[in-house]
């Protein structure tokens, strides 16, 4: 596979506070959590404690289907910092899920050179090797 | 009375250095200050009002640039919100003096990115950030050359835009350093240099990012009818605006940029048209950066940028001339360059631009981006113009 580096690509740890946390605890579980908001049903990411759109309260976890396109990208060539210097090259970039929100990640499972705009992509998650107990995954997408 | 027209630009200065490893960010901050007040015929003890920001200047910043400076300012501002920082204080110094909250304005900027070896682009952004929400980002190898380059991925996808459009801004840009005795990157290029150049993050090649260099500049801004009495001839502050652009809820528009915002109030402030600016000053961080101002500022419509930047439209000469000292892309870029946007459109308009002096230059448009394009950003606009 032309993106064996990118596969093996340790994801640096994720930080979660406690508007962030059921995001990545949700990626553990291999679900992609998203929020709506209980009083206008707006779907909003990244998480936070209140609805951005109407400033509701307290917006829902719910699952989301991990599937959606590509919206844009870039084959990223040169990154001075470690991990990333060792795994290049990478493609960075959106994918639009179907509930609407797009996520910035990986794509995977692909050489770069064949990622396109409009691709349909799907979930798949890297477990994070950590000392603290918590059990995160970083989300990432390949070709359905 | 509105604050149009009614605030000027007294004086400004670019600090020549594009290598200062000797240097610190507060002494070419200083050194600025002297060159700007000179040019103005003012001394520091003019000056009540203090704005500034810098890479490295966080909470404290200003304070402590108001002691190495000796300054006990009556108002201060230390906005940071990336590159496009001093011209948002060109915006709150104009407001604060119609205000009557200060008189004279100093507005600095120093840096030694070059010199510290700061890998502005791609030294990786949020990458050991325990913010947890730069999480989101980091994690997944951020750059700033990345965020743009999936802007210019997306405005290719959507309107055909080619990388050999992006390249006529980098080959216009050092036409224009070519002609800047100070430019750090002064041989002219060519569309294949800039194709032939490596990728660094697919579209942009090497030759579609700014430099990196050491710098800094300093601006004095005062009333109009003080700057009447002053050493040269005042350059009006006849609009502005600001707008902040991020991920909002999960959907931005990544093509709609700030430059839509703020670049709509500024021309409603100043009352003039698109076709009434004579040149534009837009923040070119990267090639795709310029496209992108210029599509949000009105001049084009959305997708035409392509067409617009090319066939030296963008040139000295051309319909409408961006960047005339060289940009970032080949004059200097230390980092945060709204600050140069502001003296080099101060100059055109003064006729101080010498072989790259834009023929009866009476007003100019300077826009500057900061942050990054694809992820969250700021943009802000300010009109200026000579009676």
């Amino acid at each position: 596979m032309a993106d064996e580096k990118t596969n093996e690509l340790r994801h640096p740890k994720v930080y979660a506070s406690w508007e962030t946390r059921a995001y990545w605890e949700g990626a553990g579980r291999g679900e992609l959590v998203l929020q709506r908001c209980r009083e206008c049903g707006t779907v909003q990411h990244k998480p936070r404690n209140i609805c951005a759109s109407c400033l509701g309260e307290s917006p829902e976890s719910f699952v989301a289907s991990g599937k959606g396109t590509v919206y844009t990208f870039t084959i990223t060539n040169q990154n001075g910092q470690p991990p990333f210097v060792d795994h290049l090259p990478y493609v960075m970039g959106y994918v639009a899920l179907d509930e609407g929100p797009r996520v910035l990640t990986h794509i995977i499972g692909i050489d770069p050179a064949e990622v396109t705009i409009g691709m349909a992509v799907e979930v798949d998650f890297q477990d994070q090797e950590r000392d603290d107990g918590e059990q995160f995954a970083v989300p990432r997408f390949r070709p359905v | 009375m509105s604050v149009s027209g009614n605030i000027a630009i007294a004086g400004v200065y670019e600090h020549p250095t594009r290598w200062a490893p000797d240097k610190s960010e507060f002494q070419i901050m200083a050194e600025s200050a002297k060159g700007a007040l000179d040019d103005a015929g003012l001394t520091i003890d003019d000056v009540d009002g203090l704005f500034a920001a810098s890479m490295s200047m966080g909470m404290m910043g200003t304070v402590d640039l108001a002691e190495y400076l000796n300054l006990k300012p009556n108002y201060v501002d230390g906005t940071n919100i990336g590159g496009s920082s001093f011209v948002a204080h060109l915006n709150h110094a104009a407001a604060a003096i119609h205000a009557g909250m200060c008189d004279v304005a100093l507005i600095l900027y120093g840096s030694t990115a070059a010199s510290n070896a700061v890998a502005i682009g791609t030294g990786g952004i949020h990458g050991t950030n325990r913010d947890p929400y730069a999480s989101f980002t980091g994690p997944y190898g951020m750059t700033t050359v990345g965020s743009y380059a999936m802007v210019a991925r997306l405005h290719m996808d959507t309107y055909g835009t080619t990388s050999e459009q992006l390249a006529e801004i980098a080959v216009a840009t050092r036409y224009h350093a070519s002609l800047n005795p100070n430019a750090k990157m002064r041989q002219e290029l060519s569309i294949e240099d800039v194709m032939g150049s490596r990728v660094i993050s697919d579209p942009l090649h090497l030759l579609d990012c700014c430099i990196i260099s050491d710098g800094g500049g300093a601006i004095v801004v005062t009333s109009t009818e003080r700057a009447k009495d002053l050493a040269k001839p005042p350059v009006l502050f006849l609009g502005g605006g600001e707008a902040l652009a991020h991920q909002e809820i999960g959907q931005p528009d990544l093509l709609t940029v700030a430059a839509k915002q703020s670049g709509d109030r500024a021309f409603a402030m100043a009352g003039v048209s698109r076709d009434d600016i004579d040149l534009v000053m837009a923040y070119d961080s990267f090639t795709i950066t310029v496209l992108v101002t210029i599509e949000n500022l009105g001049f084009c419509k959305p997708g035409e940028g392509g067409d617009f930047v090319s066939g030296g439209r963008i040139r000295l000469g051309g319909e409408l001339p961006i960047n005339l000292d060289g940009g970032g892309l080949s004059n200097n870029h230390p980092g945060m360059r709204g600050i140069f946007l502001v003296i080099e459109a101060t100059r055109q308009l003064r006729g101080e631009s010498d072989a790259r002096q834009v023929d009866g230059a009476r007003l100019a448009l300077v826009h500057g981006t900061g942050g990054a394009l694809g992820t969250s950003h700021s943009g802000v606009t300010a009109i200026l113009g000579v009676e």
